[in-house]
């Protein structure tokens, strides 16, 4: 199959790929990048372990294809700290125990990454729903919660109250 | 001669050991994107392997032509059972003593069954590979009704064992019956029934259903053709259990075999047995050299690899006028699909169903299940539970509310009444079991006046006045987990035991490693925790280590809740071994008997001369140069620990739910679950297994099915069809506990993970029940979607 050129920066590096143009996202990264973080749940765009930053938004990689990405900014979970200081979101997991088997934390994170940078002060309500489009089998969600809220003290955020 | 002079209490609390909500050692990687799952693996030049499925249920395979598929480039082999067959590979045993088709032999069972295995350069060549695989089938007629395989002029499913007086699991009474169990008083039982005052009868159904971590299954093979060592990297939860299995299906010698279970993202029973694509990766990478990987898409996962339940249960008991129950008689058809790959090490075809009498004491009982093969994908697994226990203490929680509703009785009343008392324990079942310990009315208690329980009953008594639905769900269920005995438990003669190995270093740290392997549960932590409180090195000075078949000792692995009750007895014992020659070792360096000293958190002092100690940073560095004459160097143990009994965790658990009679929508208002773990290692880790298995016990109670039409097409094998809870549809959950400590291991923890899916699952079903108890319903099936919710609703007409 004929193969296309594409560059993007991920995690703020220039990226420059030849690709199949059927070949998605999440493999250019998983497969050709070395990038692991992000991982493959349902191939149907429902779990969200997939889930990177694309150009400000919160994409599932597994269905995006690597060419649409082109010229784009991408960020995964190995983009999110800073050097060795752990974001605030990766330090509230840990501390709130919001994963379990760790499969679908990279998602989770990610996801939250971009809910805290779209509204910094999300109710429960708003975070249950925000992270809706992320499936985890072990957690229930509730020490997750716990866990953006514990990014958001830290991140100076106001705590929503209900 | 310490270094460390604080207190005795601070330096306890320095260890982090048994009660410390320690935060886990696992998640510095997990949250950084550094998890080692079995697709992250990458071995320089390895392919991918794949299946081509059968569209059909049942038919007989006319041909085969791979030509086009072979003449792809990037294709390096198409296998068949033709191919398997020379090295007698196209079948394999379960663990249930049946034989499972690898690729299928001439004939397809269920629908997705594997017929060829495509090995190609990248995945893209291999999915491209697999639809040039030209396959023609004769179809058969398909059974998927478990009640209809045993009709008598029913077709044969397995012709493989058509004739057979057995399939592994004693004698057949049908071409398509697998297995019959009876346990209990049959006339004991006949005659409670008799002479009771009030019966009631109720046929329930669980559901198929399957695990679905958010990992599928998968692994990667690799042969070193120069040593002949071969290694898989796969998601196993009984690494050591898949290196004999292979060894003896393979005819590999084992010490030539080496297993790795990497992160595992998640079990919950679905990575408990071995499925083909294990057995044609390994094919693969013999015959081609290079390492294989095969993985799982969801679709396959949720349609082959292991289902769970589809148990149709008919329940009956009988009481007296008052509520005391005399008897229960339960018969069970046992949905196991084309193949019995039943995975679970009991004696028994059933596993434990035989907790069906539950927390409740029951004078007679008697249970018959039959086992039967239909046209679905084979079976079955425990979904976050030990082998058939939350079928049998969802058929006893429906069947307590079924009884109470025909007694006009307060379901809590009725179960306080019944109740095994805390007096009674160690209690024997009438059907066999020896429950080691409980307080069941303390723990009931407790939950009721914690949610207002009679205030919630006026409330609901009050909206019903006012044609509303609300409905309050009880489940007062005891587990029985941490298989087993190895007089009950075995796998392939393997008795159901569980190790660990400690290593103390000369400076004082130590590894530990186990034959279990975590799934997402926090070993790496919480086994760290039990060896600190035992012999005074802190937690985080304790590597530990599962996975490895080469490093770890043998062990049976993880599911069934049994990881704390026998490993992490395991760990205690070794951890007991240490502290043993450690003295030893202290009373030499003292100088004085070994009688003469005693232990502090984390030193042996001289009695009377505190001032006189050894600590066992010191003892270990003497372990190593200045041991007693005649005493071997070092400070090691290993132990194989041997349950002497199952434990039984129990709980008390209330759930409050609304539900809307115009769309039939149940909203799950309050939930609170007491639980009884034994002594609790990590409070916060144990809050978290539950809010997970409370989760999993939504999933299935709201919305998780596996249906099939009349032809055998699985309908719904994806999360679009397949219910996954979100954060929207998962309500907040309360937990409790209360502590009785199991009296026979050796810290008094009972396993807690799949409690909460056991009781879960029952509160939420009594909970929707209960708000149509006053319209007389007294059963409706799971799940309880809003369409079938609706429907009842409608039904009644309560809906306009």
């Amino acid at each position: 199959m004929a193969k296309t050129d594409i560059k993007l920066t991920i995690n703020g590096e220039e990226v420059e790929a030849t690709v199949e143009p059927r070949m998605l996202l999440i493999y250019l990264l998983r497969e050709h990048l070395g990038l692991t973080g992000a991982h493959i749940g349902c191939e149907t765009s429902h779990c969200g372990a997939c889930t990177v930053d694309l150009d400000g938004k919160s994409v599932k990689s597994c269905t995006v294809f690597a060419v649409q990405a082109s010229g784009g900014e991408v960020m995964t979970v190995e983009g999110l700290a800073n050097g060795a200081e752990l974001h605030p979101l990766q330090a509230g997991f840990a501390e709130e125990h919001g994963l379990q088997c760790g499969f679908c934390t990279p998602g989770m994170l990610m996801r939250t990454y971009r809910l805290l940078e779209d509204n910094p002060n999300p109710s429960e309500d708003e975070i249950r729903v925000g992270i809706s489009g992320n499936i985890c089998r072990c957690t229930g969600y509730q020490n997750i919660v716990k866990a953006v809220r514990h990014a958001m003290r830290e991140l100076g955020h106001k705590e929503a109250t209900e | 001669m310490s270094e460390t002079t604080a207190p005795a209490a601070e330096r306890e609390l320095g260890l982090e050991g048994v009660g410390c909500e320690r935060r886990r050692k696992e998640d510095a990687r997990f949250i950084q994107g550094k998890g080692n799952y079995v697709d992250d693996i990458k071995l320089a030049g390895t392919v991918f392997g794949d299946f081509v499925r059968s569209p059909c249920a049942h038919g007989r395979i006319k041909s085969i032509d791979a030509e086009k598929a072979k003449a792809l480039p990037g294709v390096l082999a198409v296998l068949t059972a033709e191919d398997l067959k020379p090295l007698n590979l196209h079948w394999m045993p379960t663990l249930a003593g049946d034989v499972q088709a690898v690729l299928a032999d001439g004939k397809v069972h269920f629908q997705n069954q594997e017929v060829a295995f495509v090995i190609a350069e990248d995945r893209y060549i291999c999915a491209d590979a697999i639809q040039l695989v030209e396959v023609d089938y004769e179809e058969l007629p398909v059974i998927v009704d478990p009640k209809v395989a045993m009709a008598p002029d029913a077709p044969v499913i397995r012709e493989d064992v058509e004739g057979k007086d057995t399939v592994g699991q004693g004698p057949r009474k049908h071409a398509n019956h697998i297995f019959t169990w009876e346990v209990g008083d049959k006339a004991a039982t006949d005659e409670a029934f008799a002479g009771a005052d009030v019966t009631a009868r109720e046929e329930i159904t669980y559901q198929r259903v399957h695990p679905a971590p958010l990992e599928t299954c998968g692994c990667v093979a690799s042969m070193d053709a120069v040593s002949g060592q071969l290694t898989v990297y796969g998601t196993f939860q009984a690494p050591h259990v898949v290196r004999t299995v292979v060894s003896l299906i393979a005819g590999l010698p084992e010490h030539k075999i080496r297993i790795i279970a990497p992160d595992i993202g998640g079990g919950f029973g679905n990575k408990v047995g071995p499925y083909p694509g294990y057995v044609c990766a390994i094919v693969g990478t013999i015959v081609l050299g290079r390492p294989v990987k095969w993985v799982e898409s969801r679709l396959d996962n949720i349609s082959t690899t292991s289902f769970a339940r589809d148990y149709h249960m008919t329940g009956e008991i009988a009481a007296d006028r008052d509520g005391k129950i005399k008897a229960l008689r339960v018969q069970v058809l046992a949905d196991h699909g084309a193949f019995n790959t039943h995975a679970q090490p009991s004696k028994w075809p059933a596993g434990m169903f035989s907790i069906v009498t539950g927390s409740y004491d029951i004078p007679a009982a008697h249970v018959v299940v039959d086992g039967v093969y239909t046209n679905k994908a084979p079976g079955g697994v425990a979904y976050r539970c030990s082998f058939r226990v939350t079928e049998a203490s969802y058929l006893i929680e429906r069947m307590i509310d079924v009884l109470a509703s025909k007694l006009k009785m307060d379901p809590a009343e009725l179960r306080l009444k019944n109740f095994i008392q805390p007096s009674q324990f160690p209690y024997n079942s009438v059907l066999g079991w020896e429950y080691d310990s409980g307080d069941y009315p303390t723990a009931l208690n407790k939950v009721m006046e914690a949610v207002d329980y009679r205030g919630l009953r006026k409330e609901q008594a009050e909206k019903r006045a006012k044609g509303e639905l609300m409905g309050i769900g009880i489940a007062t269920f005891t587990e029985i987990v941490g298989a087993g005995p190895s007089r009950n438990c075995d796998i392939l003669g393997i008795g159901m035991f569980d190790s660990c190995e400690i290593r103390i270093h000369p400076t004082g740290t130590a590894i530990a490693r186990f034959g279990t392997k975590s799934t997402g549960q926090g070993h790496e932590t919480t086994y760290a925790q039990i060896i600190a409180s035992e012999i005074g090195i802190p937690s985080d000075d304790i590597t530990i280590e599962e996975g490895d078949t080469d490093t770890a000792p043998y062990g049976l692995g993880t599911y069934g809740s049994r990881s704390t009750p026998v490993a992490g007895a395991a760990a205690a014992q070794a951890a007991r071994k240490i502290r043993a020659k450690a003295q030893k070792i202290a009373a030499h360096m003292l100088e004085v008997g070994e009688d003469d000293l005693e232990w502090e958190v984390d030193r042996f002092r001289v009695k009377g001369l505190p001032e006189k100690m050894a600590t066992m940073k010191e003892i270990a560095m003497a372990a190593y140069g200045n041991v007693p004459a005649g005493m071997e160097h070092g400070l090691e143990s290993v132990d194989y620990y041997d349950p002497p009994n199952f434990t039984f965790p129990f709980g008390a658990y209330i759930c409050v739910v609304d539900v809307d009679r115009f769309t039939g929508e149940v909203a799950v208002r309050r939930f609170y679950a007491l639980d009884d773990c034994g002594t609790r290692i990590n409070p916060m880790i144990i809050e978290g297994q539950i809010h997970g298995g409370l989760t999993e016990a939504l999933a299935i109670a709201m919305g998780q099915e596996l249906l099939f039409d009349d032809i055998g097409n699985v309908l719904g094998a994806s999360f679009l069809d397949y219910f996954m809870p979100t954060a929207v549809e998962t309500p907040h959950w309360e937990t409790d506990f209360t502590v009785t400590p199991s009296p026979h291991h050796p810290i008094g923890a009972k396993g807690v993970g799949e409690s909460p899916n056991v009781g879960g699952v029952s509160a939420l079903s009594n909970a929707v029940i209960d708000a149509f108890a006053h319209l007389g319903v007294t059963h409706m099936p799971m799940p309880h979607t809003p369409w079938r919710v609706w429907q009842k609703a409608n039904e009644l007409g309560i809906d306009r």
